[in-house]
């Protein structure tokens, strides 16, 4: 730990790497938008046989 | 206040509570592996067309309980062993919330329980899927239920435990990579569980005679958020295995945390999307939706599983290589410890993970290909190639390493752990294949007569169907005799097992914390090179891409569709 | 080691070796290719099953196939009682899953063209095309609509592969296709 720089900024991607939390958020919210909630759309906008 | 004690193996500092927890729910994983893996056998002896065990409902019951109890209870008991274990031991920290974390697990065994006793009534064999409008019993969902608020609680526990470990400092910097793995494989969980929450609620509620109807596109389209997605736990906590096997056993450390992370970060983002797999030859769905879902957003989490598929041998090989092992391409594979069932157990687990289970459902998840395989025993053929030898073999194998440290008791039947890898990854990943074939020409899953002797109307099979019934038969017998040695040594090792002489100067292999220290001060492998490791990647992609298109061949030549 | 935090404190700017950024890379290539083989299929396929269905009550969806069935039989099954239709070549075809068969049975002119409408009655089914193994989700409640061109004749079986209760194993019905 002490061997590199201490002070040297941590990237962006490794914070957002180290915050299970926020990829918590991101993990539920991309399926349930993507897949879920585009999904159940489709399925209530299916037409009605005439 | 939290108690500890320390691993004379590892070094590690051990939280009492933890302790207690991840062997409660171990144990209860292997007691529920044992039931379901029987169940399993009777199903396998039935499809056997010469053997035909059982009757038919007792048939469909059994298929039922089996992926009940393998699918569900067992995998999941161990993940959460293996949340604990990542977290609080791992971090050195005290597990967050003890009490929550033996909620969980009562709630969990319940919840088993009463599904299972729905089911053993036999007025439940609606499969594991319970789809509507067939009607289980409302106890079978609300165990379900109260099994999945368990589970919740038990990601909550880990959750709890990662954040008290960072403010109470028990470790420096970022998380191990192990724990970064199960942190993927918890938020899947919990996505899992929310999926199933929302469509479970309503079911049970149908089943009480609260609500009149249930959508049944709807009820799959959901139902698969969570179906699909607890595979996809399975898929991170079996790789976390691998990383973790790779670094107990040879000091490995990862070619570069940067890759590796990235890649579990497209899981996180984008594997869950793969529950639309099961959904492609369904009613009402644009292929927009089907495309982009079937393939995670443009195959990045398959691009995950490849570089794991890379990193976690080449870790290996990086490792041996220091060591010396240097001669030609493969002298870091062959001096690596074939008959240590820890090794063995998971390097099988990624070359059939891979081979069988991963070319298999990429394959199957094409929106096309899927017209070819849907509903057919190819289904069940592919998912005991990635949820059998891939995660429970890895399970297995760690077992190996998890059940004599944290018992401090020696294996009782070390002999027979030595070749339980073998001949549980062999024969089932015979069945997997014989599986695969048979669906190759149309074998329907879930099936009791494949002879239709009393149907209306017939329809023969060719007789290689029958065949490879027969041969999935042989090859079941075969691994469930595996799944049995391994449990009895498990369950022998704990309550007979002699207790671990104290080894002061442990071998290297089996003290990583001795070394630790030892160890360079690169994060990373760095730039270690692993040509080996490369070339048996190229073999794989060649397998891969071999396949994928002799499929698209077989489906150029079916029935024009439009 | 994967088991031990990272030992540098900043992790994320240490350089890749090289074998891992070409696998990435040829990974990354392999999936765009998987990916774009999808879209491709629906341009230059034959095989695509086409997305068109509509909401209906299984009564309604049962009328329909029954006075389509009428209008169009040309002989019963065998001696099961089972009319057999033949409906025009590139006209419509209809067929019902209910527990446990599939009606009725129908006959097709290799090579012709027909809009296939399939559907349940009452629980999930799965229409299985054998030997050709051509695999379909049957709901009730959702009226599903595919053109399906035969390319080859003879007698095909329609099985069942959605569990669908006790008599699952017995739900068979059946395509003639005759040549031209
Ligand atoms: C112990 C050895 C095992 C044997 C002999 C075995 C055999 C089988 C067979 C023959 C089927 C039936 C396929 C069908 O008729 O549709 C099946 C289904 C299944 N197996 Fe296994 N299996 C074993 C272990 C496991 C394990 C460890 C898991 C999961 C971790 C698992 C998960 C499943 C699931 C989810 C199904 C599908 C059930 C359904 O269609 O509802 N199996 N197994
Ligand atoms: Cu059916
Ligand atoms: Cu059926």
């Amino acid at each position: 730990m002490s061997d590199t720089g201490s002070n040297e900024k941590i990237p962006f991607m490794q914070q957002l790497l180290d915050s299970p939390f926020l990829l918590l958020a991101i993990g539920i919210l991309s399926p349930m938008v993507l897949y879920i909630l585009w999904g159940v759309m489709e399925v209530i906008a299916t037409p009605i046989a005439q | 206040m939290a108690e500890f004690r320390t691993c004379p193996d590892t070094g590690f500092k051990i939280d009492l509570n933890a302790d207690k927890l991840i062997k409660w729910n171990a144990v209860t994983a292997v007691v529920f592996l044992l039931v379901g893996g029987l169940f399993g056998l009777l199903v396998a002896l039935t499809r056997w067309p010469a053997v035909h065990l059982l009757d038919a409902d007792l048939f469909y019951l059994a298929l039922t309980a089996h992926g009940l109890d393998v699918l569900l209870v067992w995998m999941i008991f161990f993940e959460i062993a293996l949340l604990y274990f990542t977290s609080a031991i791992l971090l050195n920290s005290r597990l967050a919330l003890p009490k929550v974390g033996w909620l969980a697990y009562w709630m969990m065994l319940v919840g088993a329980a009463i599904t299972n006793v729905a089911v053993l009534r036999g007025d439940s064999s609606v499969m594991f899927t319970s789809y509507p409008p067939m009607m289980a019993a409302q106890d079978f969902y609300m165990g379900i239920l109260i099994f999945a608020v368990g589970a919740l609680l038990g990601c909550l526990v880990f959750f709890a435990t990662l954040y008290v470990a960072k403010k109470e400092k028990t470790y420096e910097g970022s998380v191990p990579l192990v724990t970064f793995g199960a942190i993927t494989a918890a938020i899947i969980a919990v996505f899992t569980i929310l999926s199933g929450a929302i469509i479970l609620l309503p079911t049970w509620f149908w089943s009480l005679g609260l609500l009149s109807h249930i959508d049944t596109l709807m009820y799959r389209v959901i139902w698969w958020g969570m179906g699909h997605s607890s595979q996809q736990i399975n898929v991170a906590a079996q790789i976390s295995c691998w990383y973790a096997v790779a670094a107990i056993l040879f000091n490995a450390k990862p070619l570069s945390e940067k890759v590796s992370r990235t890649a579990f970060l497209l899981y996180i983002l984008f594997l869950q999307l793969a529950s639309a797999h099961h959904l492609l030859v369904d009613p009402a769905l644009s292929s927009e939706w089907k495309i982009f879902n079937t393939s995670y957003a443009l195959y990045l989490a398959v691009l995950g599983s490849m570089i794991h598929g890379l990193t976690v041998p080449g870790a290996v090989e990086a490792a041996q290589r220091k060591k010396g092992y240097n001669k030609g391409l493969f002298e870091w594979l062959t001096k690596c410890p074939w008959s240590n069932p820890v090794f063995a157990g998971t390097a099988l687990s990624v070359v059939l993970f891979g081979f069988l289970g991963g070319i298999s459902g990429v394959m199957m998840g094409t929106e096309q290909l899927n017209l070819i395989t849907h509903n057919t025993i190819y289904v069940p053929g592919h998912f005991h190639g990635t949820v059998v030898v891939g995660s429970t073999l890895a399970f297995m194998a760690i077992s190996y390493w998890i059940v004599p440290t944290l018992w401090q008791k020696e294996l009782v039947f070390p002999g027979l752990a030595k070749w339980q890898p073998y001949l549980f990854g062999i024969g089932m990943g015979l069945a997997a294949t014989f599986m695969m074939g048979a669906g190759t020409l149309g074998v329907p899953r879930r099936h009791w007569d494949m002879t239709f002797a009393d149907a209306a109307m017939g329809y023969d099979f060719p007789a290689a169907a029958n065949l490879m019934m027969g041969l999935n038969g042989v090859a079941a017998v075969m691994g469930s005799l595996g799944a049995l040695i391994f449990i009895l040594n498990m369950v022998g090792t704990i309550l007979w097992g002699k207790a671990k002489v104290p080894a002061p100067a442990a071998p290297a292999e089996e003290a990583p914390a001795a070394v630790a220290s030892a160890a360079t001060s690169h994060g990373s492998a760095g730039t270690m090179e692993v040509p080996g490791t490369f070339v048996l990647a190229l073999i794989f992609l060649v397998s891969f891409v071999l396949y994928y298109f002799v499929n698209w061949k077989y489906l150029s030549s079916v029935w024009g569709l439009s | 080691m994967a088991i031990f935090p990272p030992e540098q404190r900043v992790w994320w700017n240490e350089p890749i070796e090289k074998s891992e950024v070409m696998w990435i890379t040829i990974a990354f290539i392999w999936a765009l290719v998987m990916f774009f083989m999808m879209p491709y299929w629906h341009i230059v396929g034959e095989q695509n099953l086409s997305n068109e269905a509509y909401k209906i009550k299984p009564d309604v969806y049962a009328e329909k196939v029954e006075a389509w069935a009428a209008k169009y039989k040309v002989r019963e099954e065998g001696d099961t009682g089972i009319p057999v239709v033949h409906p025009p070549a590139g006209g419509d075809v209809y067929m019902l899953g209910r527990l446990w068969e599939w009606w009725p049975v129908v006959e097709l002119e290799e090579g012709q063209s027909y809009r296939f409408h399939l559907s349940s009655l009452d629980w999930m089914h799965g229409w299985s095309l054998l030997p050709e193994n051509i695999n379909i989700q049957v709901h009730p409640g959702y009226e599903m609509i595919f053109t399906v061109k035969p390319t080859s004749s003879g007698e095909f079986g329609v099985i069942c592969n959605e569990f669908c209760g006790i008599g699952h194993h017995t739900m068979v019905g059946k395509i003639h296709v005759v040549a031209k």
